[in-house]
């Protein structure tokens, strides 16, 4: 496997030589696989928004490099902004930053900074807009007469469209209810699947991550926590919690579970994957048929 | 970034000037800066100066934020000074091309260039030792006799706070929305000046319709607090005048005698 | 009778459209709110909560049904006053909720509104701040706050005009973890302690299982109501319309329908992991 994104002793200092100074990213370096999910978890001020920032460029390292298909990313400062149309970042709460008359336009503005036009772009338009589940006769509309899941979709839409190698979402559900949050985060998957495209969310839904995330990065303080699959994170249930995370309530269930002697796995993170291994021991003792 | 503006800040302390009721503040305030445009010879000037000198040590504020609120001016300063360095009447002690120098242009030059910076220092000596709530419960209740006249007086000093209060909200937004649109390719830091004001659209659109959002919800969250209006209304905080305020009133006083004093018996400069 | 009492109540934002009948966002609503109740009401963005909350302090008013606040009907134009102090409402965003440039200054806007006494207003602005933990930060600016703090600052703000039932209106919609987990241990407290009527409109199910009753709401209606215990274990009807169910009654749940035999259905981890480990040991 080859890595897309490679970080190498990166770290981040904000208000350097003032009394307020405070190392936001102390010190990471991990990689990441072309074609991963990778789940960001971490509690607010962890320091994992300042390192995705630096990811594309918006943020400049105070030390270390950001390694993007084996180039620094800042090995030449006046190509920073091909840097971001390779490197998508979705902020939190994006629909804030719709602009245009419609949404079409809208969606336009980033792959025509990449250099987009005619056909190009319009297909890399109506490709977005699909991937986000964007009905074709809302392109026409002003974004600000959307409903505010729509929004939202369109606001990632934008993002899509200028064809990044890496799309990173901060947060992409909040505020969404448990309909809104589902319907999202399955598009995001389908995205993922069938670009092959590189995704990296961070979210404070462990039940989400748990859902989507093949590698999980936990920040605490500045400094890289832990870096590994899915399940292996997870199954440090204490470990997590001591740092102010929560697993999932399934997981926690059947870490209890395993803890008063029933011979369960520790690292499950669906209630499907649960009901399973919970169905065949109940048959094998004859309480289930 | 866009946040780290010094002008207009407040800073808590215990200070003699930050315990000032700010009524006779802004009073003495206002006093001050007519008479800094009332100074017409060096030992008036000097008056004015050594006033200034006294809050900004009184009030006990790193010198450091001084400089920064002089630095933004730097430049306006500069350009006055020089024109009216150059542009003085009477005999020139040098000349080159159209360029004279005068005595009145280096008198004028040096009067300007000291008012200016007194008033930005006293400015800043202002905001610095009092809460924007404190400055707009002053001027309320300074302009209390107007809404005899009909003068909206309790709705303009409401406005005043709660712009007050959102500014720092709104530049924190401003922040995000451009870290948005840069991300999204926006180029805000190069091409001439028609393209830079056009790059500007991205960001003031999303701007303003949140600053509209916002607008409806905090009316919405003021109804709810039972807000409607100034009738009827009282404060947590009531204002009294104390002895430390009527020693400010003297001290300007003082110095406005001081002025007119020096204005009679010595020759103006300027 | 009850505290707040909504009959039959039918609203929609533009009744007018051109003869055209529009749909309505509360569509027939008839729920009553006890003194000292933690209510929960929970359903999907527009399925008319929010509107609904509207109502409780007289923002809206129904376009026919009544809503009745400790006996006065929110339409009597004469009692809007009364019932804002009577019930308060907090709203989502908590930023643009706090309107001056000093947490006490805030808190202390509401009773300024009713004219209270200055010495009055100060106790007041102190009990309040102590009673959701804020008291050490009343000196701080509002924007320095983190979510969490500012929406409690924002309770505090409504605590100061002394209501006996406070709204709110998906307050923790906007926060991570932490803030939501303050926020809620805050209104559980004063629920508690101080007896305060709490009406929590949510749509975080975790949230909901902690109150003494939980309304559904769909498409403006009361789609079922009851203990936490009752609604979460319909776990087929909250599925059918796409809500959140605790995982440990979808578990069981599920098991059940896979012929496990268990009395009820566990809404909490600890119930869960005792009713199975008693089924497996």
């Amino acid at each position: 496997m080859s890595a897309v994104l490679e970080l190498k002793n990166l770290s981040f200092v904000y208000g350097k030589g003032t009394p307020f100074e405070k190392k936001a990213v102390n010190n990471v370096s991990l990689s990441i696989n072309k074609g991963e999910f990778v789940g960001i978890i971490g509690h607010t001020g962890s320091g994992k928004s300042t390192l995705v920032q630096m990811l594309n460029g918006l943020i400049t390292p105070s030390e270390g490099q950001v390694i993007l298909d084996g180039r620094d990313i800042w090995s030449d400062p006046k190509q920073i902004r091909q840097i971001r149309f390779r490197v998508g970042m979705v902020f939190q709460y994006p629909e804030y930053q719709l602009f245009e008359e419609t949404v079409y336009k809208d969606i336009s503005f980033g792959a025509q900074n990449r250099g987009y036009t005619g056909e190009e772009l319009d297909t890399a338009i109506r490709k977005a807009a699909e991937f986000t589940g964007l009905r074709p006769e809302l392109l026409d509309k002003s974004p600000f007469d959307l409903s505010g899941g729509e929004k939202r979709r369109a606001a990632i839409a934008g993002v899509i469209a200028m064809n990044p190698e890496v799309l990173i979402l901060d947060e992409p559900t909040a505020g969404l209810d448990p309909m809104g949050r589902e319907i999202l985060l399955s598009q995001i998957m389908n995205y993922h699947q069938e670009k092959g495209t590189t995704v990296l969310l961070v979210s404070h839904s462990m039940e989400d991550i748990a859902r989507v995330a093949d590698r999980i990065i936990v920040m605490n303080q500045g400094r890289l926590e832990m870096f590994d699959e899915t399940k292996a994170v997870f199954s440090h249930g204490s470990d997590l919690e001591q740092i102010g995370l929560k697993v999932p309530q399934i997981t926690k269930i059947m870490q209890a579970l395993k803890a008063k002697g029933i011979e369960v796995p520790d690292d499950i993170l669906t209630v499907d994957e649960a009901l399973e291994v919970l169905s065949s021991l109940l048959k094998k003792e004859g309480k289930l048929w | 970034m866009v946040r780290d503006v010094a002008f207009g800040q407040y800073f808590p302390g215990k200070s003699l000037i930050h315990k000032l009721d700010p009524r006779a503040k802004m009073v003495c305030f206002i006093a001050f800066i007519i008479l800094i445009f009332f100074t017409f010879n060096y030992a008036s000037l000097g008056i004015v100066a050594a006033f200034t000198a006294f809050i900004i040590i009184a009030g006990g504020i790193s010198f450091k934020f001084y400089f920064k609120s002089l630095k933004m001016i730097l430049f306006v300063v500069l350009i006055t000074s020089l024109l009216n360095l150059f542009y003085g009447s009477g005999e020139p002690i040098w000349q080159w091309w159209i360029i004279k120098l005068t005595w009145a242009g280096i008198h004028r030059a040096a009067f300007v260039t000291v008012r200016i910076i007194c008033l930005i220092l006293a400015s800043s000596a202002l905001t610095f030792t009092t809460s924007p709530t404190e400055l707009t419960d002053a001027i309320e209740r300074l302009l209390k006799p107007l809404s005899a006249i009909h003068f909206p007086v309790h709705e303009i000093a409401m406005m005043m706070s709660l712009a007050l209060r959102f500014v720092p909200t709104l530049l924190e937004e401003t922040d995000k929305i451009m870290q948005a649109q840069r991300a999204r390719g926006a180029d805000m830091d190069s091409g001439n000046l028609l393209k830079r004001v056009k790059s500007l659209i991205p960001i003031l659109i999303p701007l303003f319709v949140s600053a509209f959002r916002r607008a409806y919800d905090i009316a919405t969250a003021m109804e709810c607090r039972c807000y409607r209006g100034g009738a009827g209304r009282t404060r947590m905080k009531i204002l009294r005048m104390q002895t430390r305020d009527y020693f400010s009133f003297v001290t300007t006083a003082l110095m406005i005698g001081g002025v007119v004093v020096c204005n009679i018996l010595l020759t103006s400069v300027i | 009778m009850s505290f707040i009492a909504i009959e039959n109540v039918f609203f929609s934002y533009d009744s007018t459209d051109g003869g055209q009948p529009v749909k309505n966002a509360v569509d027939g609503v008839t729920l009553s709110v006890e003194k000292g109740e933690f209510v929960a009401v929970i359903g999907h963005n527009g399925c008319g909560k929010s509107t609904l909350a509207k109502h409780l302090n007289a923002m809206l008013l129904p376009d026919s049904g009544k809503v009745i606040v400790d006996g006065d009907d929110t339409s009597d134009e004469n009692k809007t006053w009364d019932i804002r102090e009577k019930v308060g409402l907090v709203l989502q965003n908590p930023d643009n909720q706090l309107v001056a440039s000093i947490v006490e200054e805030d808190v202390a806007f509401g009773p300024e509104n009713l004219g209270v006494e200055p010495s009055e207003i100060r106790r007041r602005v102190d009990e309040a701040l102590k009673a959701v933990d804020m008291y050490h930060y009343r000196h701080h600016a509002p924007h320095k706050l983190s979510g969490g703090q500012k929406q409690r600052v924002a309770i505090a703000g409504i605590l100061a005009i002394q209501p006996q039932c406070i709204v709110l209106d998906e307050p923790t919609a906007m926060l991570d973890p932490n803030g939501r987990e303050e926020v809620m241990t805050t209104l559980h407290r004063l629920n508690r302690e101080m007896g305060m009527t709490v009406v929590l409109i949510t749509h975080y199910m975790d949230e909901a299982v902690s109150a003494d009753r939980v309304v559904v709401m769909d498409s403006g209606r009361v789609l079922t109501q009851g203990t936490p215990e009752e609604v979460f274990s319909q776990v087929e009807l909250l599925k059918k319309h796409r809500l959140d169910v605790p995982q440990a009654a979808e578990l069981v749940f599920r098991l059940i329908g896979r012929g496990l035999h268990v009395d009820h259905i566990p809404l909490s981890e600890g119930d869960c992991v005792n009713m199975l480990g008693e089924v497996l040991q």
